[in-house]
């Protein structure tokens, strides 16, 4: 029995989501940094120039409200902006705008599917929305600024410490993900830090009545790091309560090659950030009529979704590979809706055996949902092996079209015209080679049936429906 | 004193070459920090070549210089923006050159418009206009003496708790604190963005009125300006108005009260009734006002940190040092204080007890104006306590100082229109500001009234 077994851990998680705006949250330079050259999407407002005002994006207002349905959580009919002080090089004005006391989200709470088909509630403190800072890098001597990061508009996530395992952490941040970009609210890159978690970790001897010191792991932006590292953190913080120390309040960072944390500074440190209303931002004011008109615009959401796969009869990791992306469970939702569920099942499992999962993917093609229907009742028909349909299907998948076009072109419908299969399985039964298997049948061993259809495949070129080529070995013998 | 009428119609060359001229020959004062000459003559040129039209085309005038403008820095009187050229101009700037103004040169302030007296600049004081031993008040004291030297006929100013007022009450010229909100505060160095107002001086009402109506308006690019609504009018019904009891006891120089007595006279002599009123949270005023505009200089300072325009230090190691080093020799004494105190106000178990509690007694004042307006029209008072006191006078005493601002801030703590119109002078000829303030967008009403008084015994 290890140590381990007797502490439990309880985690807590800021997620920072990056809202899809085409504009910064208080200025109109582009949104989109991504591999630009650096200032180049820079105005005076995120330079922090003498005289410059803040103009707020009403746009982040409409997704930070979508962010709050997929929450569950109410919105403030009024909140405001504060800024938080520190210096810094990345910080142009000195202040970062965020929501220190009147945040727009309020309560909420999401509930995380495990992968043992149950899930985690987990509370949702509150959500506020703050603009990013710019990117510092370091040389020698010397560090270059960035501000075309500076200014974005995020919202951050704060939950309830309600999370006590790491998969449950790696659950929650995925579902967070799904919510978020379902709802339309980011475009989700992980990989340009679209979502950023810092994880709060403690561990306390299960059935102490006072949490441990925390370490707050900051700055993860996978799935699979947050889950690694409340692993590390759970395991370091016990070593050291175990060798009889302490552990320190403090900020760690996540190092992705040696899979560890390090510290990175003590609450000793920590800032005084003098939190002030920011007089230049009138507060944002929303009446029930107008939450209620933009949440109405936000599409289908995961728990809607996880309801209409429910009743597919697949596997709940088939249904989460599907749930991974939400075009792909568009395209199911969609196969459902008109194609029944037997052939929404058929694409669902195409979709979860064919296709990356890898979560930092953003761009993906869509294929038409009536080419889809096509193929999988080609299928159903028998028209076409399983081997050809996911073929097909990953043709669809990189953009082609019209799948039984593909399949004459490809030459993978079957056949099933009998006459023309009667020829072949004629011929094979015939063929001296035969002999032997053809004498096993008749003394009653069905399983050389087996190679004769083999061999009329072989013959037909894949392209004989082997149910009828069975069928008419029978009929023969 | 010239009006803008004088200027109109005139040849623009002829009108910028002479302010030009006797910005020149009034350098002894200090009042302009620089002169933006070769960008005012292609402009006066433009106008006289028909290129340029509008309402105040050809007519020469003067900017604070804590506006973005062209033609030279724009400095704040700070060793920190010393050498800062703006890449755009401030709304209002824009605006008034929309209308053909041309502006001649840039004034001189209180560093940061951090001062009552404009003997924080960086650059050295400002010298009052009728007496050169005296200060020009502030922190927009430029501005206000370059209209009382008669160099051009209005100037730029900002005001965030007397800072337009007291100069123009100092200097004997007409200046105007709008309405918070009324005028965009886009492009002008910010001081306090809660209490920070963009107005002008000139030598009569009726200009006054005539480059705020150009000034004020919504902009976008200012989410806290309101809706337009400053029409400039001309004549007033009889107005009922509040002489506040608070700011004429025996703290407050006896030639200001005999002043202000005076011109109530006048009013009431026009048909107006003035009757005395207690306004008792303004005794406070000074308490929050001194809380809240530090912490909103401490934020709005913070900008200022070397790193991407401004001053640098140089030599340094660290980047503690560059923040330090750079924001030390960037600024002067008072920058400092306000950063120092609004810092200690804004930090983690102060703000509760002075900042929240300064914001919560701000709200008492401003209902005892809305009180006080359900009965009144407007409210009268002094500018100052004094008229313009020595230079040097106050310098080693900062609450001394500050005192001196005890009757424009409460004005300022509740975002109303304030004016400062002359009320004649001390016995020594020192001119003596009387104070004006209405409700919220009052203004244009404030500025008829000063205007239907003026020249009247």
């Amino acid at each position: 029995m290890s140590v381990y077994n007797d502490y439990e851990m309880t985690i807590g998680i800021e997620c920072h989501v990056q809202l899809a705006t085409k504009t910064k949250l208080f200025s109109s330079a582009d949104n989109d940094a991504r591999d630009a050259e650096p200032n180049s999407k820079v105005v005076p407002i995120d330079f922090g120039l003498p005289g410059m005002l803040p103009v707020l994006n009403r746009e982040a207002v409409t997704l930070a409200v979508k962010a709050g349905k997929a929450l569950n959580a109410d919105i403030a009919h009024i909140s405001r902006f504060d800024r938080k002080h520190y210096f810094y090089p990345d910080l142009p004005k000195g202040y970062q705008t965020s929501q220190m006391y009147q945040p727009i989200i309020l309560a909420g709470y999401i509930d995380a599917p495990l992968d043992n088909g149950e899930s985690v509630r987990v509370r949702i403190h509150h959500a506020h929305m703050e603009e990013d800072a710019g990117k510092l890098t370091h040389y020698g001597d010397y560090s270059l600024v960035d501000l075309n990061r500076a200014g974005t508009p995020l919202i951050e996530i704060v939950s309830e410490p309600d999370i006590h395992s790491a998969s449950a952490a790696r659950a929650y941040a995925t579902e967070l993900y799904r919510l978020m970009t379902y709802a339309g609210v980011t475009h989700g890159d992980l990989y340009h830090g679209n979502m950023r978690f810092d994880v709060n970790i403690s561990v306390a001897k299960y059935g102490a009545t006072e949490l441990g010191k925390r370490a707050e792991v900051k700055n993860l932006n996978s799935f699979r790091s947050v889950e690694k590292a409340a692993e590390y953190e759970f395991k370091r913080q016990i070593d050291l309560i175990e060798k009889g120390e302490q552990v320190v309040q403090e900020t760690r960072g996540w190092n992705d090659d040696k899979q560890i944390t390090t510290s990175q500074r003590s609450k000793e440190d920590a800032q005084d950030y003098r939190y002030m209303p920011d007089a230049d931002i009138p507060p944002i004011v929303l009446t029930d009529e107008e939450i209620t008109e933009i949440q109405a615009t936000v599409p289908k959401l995961p728990p809607e979704y996880r309801k209409e796969f429910a009743g597919l009869g697949v596997d709940s990791s088939v249904v989460g590979k599907i749930m991974s992306h939400k075009d792909y469970a568009e395209i199911v939702s969609a196969v459902l809706a008109s194609g029944g569920r037997k052939a929404a099942k058929r694409v669902a499992n195409w979709i979860a055996s064919n296709l990356s999962t890898d979560e930092t993917e953003v761009e993906l093609q869509t294929p038409d949902v009536d080419d889809l229907l096509a193929l999988a009742d080609m299928t159903e028909k028998a028209e076409i092996t399983s081997n050809a349909a996911t073929e097909l299907f990953n043709a669809l998948m990189n953009g082609e079209v019209d799948p039984r076009k593909l399949a004459e072109e490809r030459n993978l419908l079957q056949v099933s015209d009998e006459g023309a299969i009667a020829a072949i399985v004629d011929e094979v039964l015939a063929d001296p080679a035969s002999a032997k298997a053809v004498e096993d049948i008749r003394s009653g061993n069905d399983k050389a049936i087996g190679y004769l259809v083999g061999q009329i495949m072989k013959k037909s070129q894949g392209k004989a429906n082997p149910g009828l080529a069975q069928k008419l070995i029978k009929e023969r013998l | 004193m010239a009006s803008i009428a004088d200027y109109t119609g005139n040849s623009a060359r002829a009108n910028v070459e002479k302010a030009l001229a006797a910005a020149k020959s009034n350098e002894s004062y200090h009042a302009l920090l620089s002169l933006t000459e070769a960008r005012a003559l292609k402009r006066a040129d433009a106008v006289d070549r028909g290129e340029i039209t509008g309402r105040l085309a050809g007519v020469p005038f003067v900017v604070k210089d804590n506006f973005l403008a062209f033609g030279a820095p724009t400095t704040a009187a700070s060793k920190m923006l010393e050498n800062f050229d703006a890449p755009l101009q401030a709304t209002a700037v824009e605006k008034l050159e929309a209308e053909g103004a041309i502006c001649i040169g840039k004034a001189n302030l209180d560093a940061f418009a951090h001062g009552g007296s404009t003997e924080n600049s960086a650059f050295g004081p400002t010298k009052n206009a009728h007496d050169q031993g005296r200060v020009a008040g502030g922190s927009s004291g430029g501005s206000a003496v370059v209209t009382a030297l008669d160099i051009v006929p209005f100037a730029l100013g900002t005001d965030t708790g007397g800072s337009i007022r007291q100069p123009a009450s100092f200097n004997g010229v007409v200046g105007v604190k709008p309405t918070y909100g009324a005028v965009s505060r886009y492009g002008v160095v910010a001081m306090a963005s809660s209490t920070d107002t963009i107005g002008c001086f000139a030598t009569n009402a009726d200009d006054a009125a005539l480059v705020m109506g150009v000034m004020t308006g919504r902009d976008v690019r200012d989410m806290t300006t309101l809706p337009d609504f400053f029409v400039p009018t001309t004549g007033v019904r009889p107005q009922k108005i509040g002489l506040i009891r608070e700011y004429m006891s025996d703290d407050v120089d006896g030639e200001v009260r005999m002043a202000i007595e005076k011109y109530v006279d006048r009013l009431r002599a026009a048909g107006h009734t003035v009757e005395e009123v207690s306004l008792p949270a303004v005794k406070y005023a000074l308490a929050m006002y001194y809380i809240i505009v530090p912490a909103e200089v401490s934020s709005n300072l913070a900008r200022y940190d070397g790193i991407r325009y401004g001053h640098r230090a140089e030599g340094v190691q660290t980047l503690a040092e560059l923040y330090g080093r750079s924001r030390d020799e960037g600024f002067v004494t008072e920058n400092k204080r306000r950063i120092m105190i609004g810092s200690y106000v804004l930090s983690s178990g102060f703000f509760d007890a002075y900042y929240q509690q300064a914001q919560k007694a701000r709200t008492i004042l401003i209902n005892e104006y809305n009180t006080l307006f359900e009965n009144y029209d407007l409210l009268i008072g002094p500018v100052a306590p004094t008229p313009a006191f020595r230079l040097g006078e106050n310098t080693a005493d900062p609450v001394k100082m500050y005192l001196a601002d005890i009757m424009t801030v409460p004005p300022s703590l509740a975002g109303l229109p304030a004016i400062s119109v002359p009320g004649g002078t001390s016995a020594s000829g020192l001119p003596i500001g009387v104070q004006l303030i209405g409700p919220q967008k009052s203004d244009a009403t404030l500025l008829a009234l000063a205007a239907s008084v003026e020249g009247s015994q």
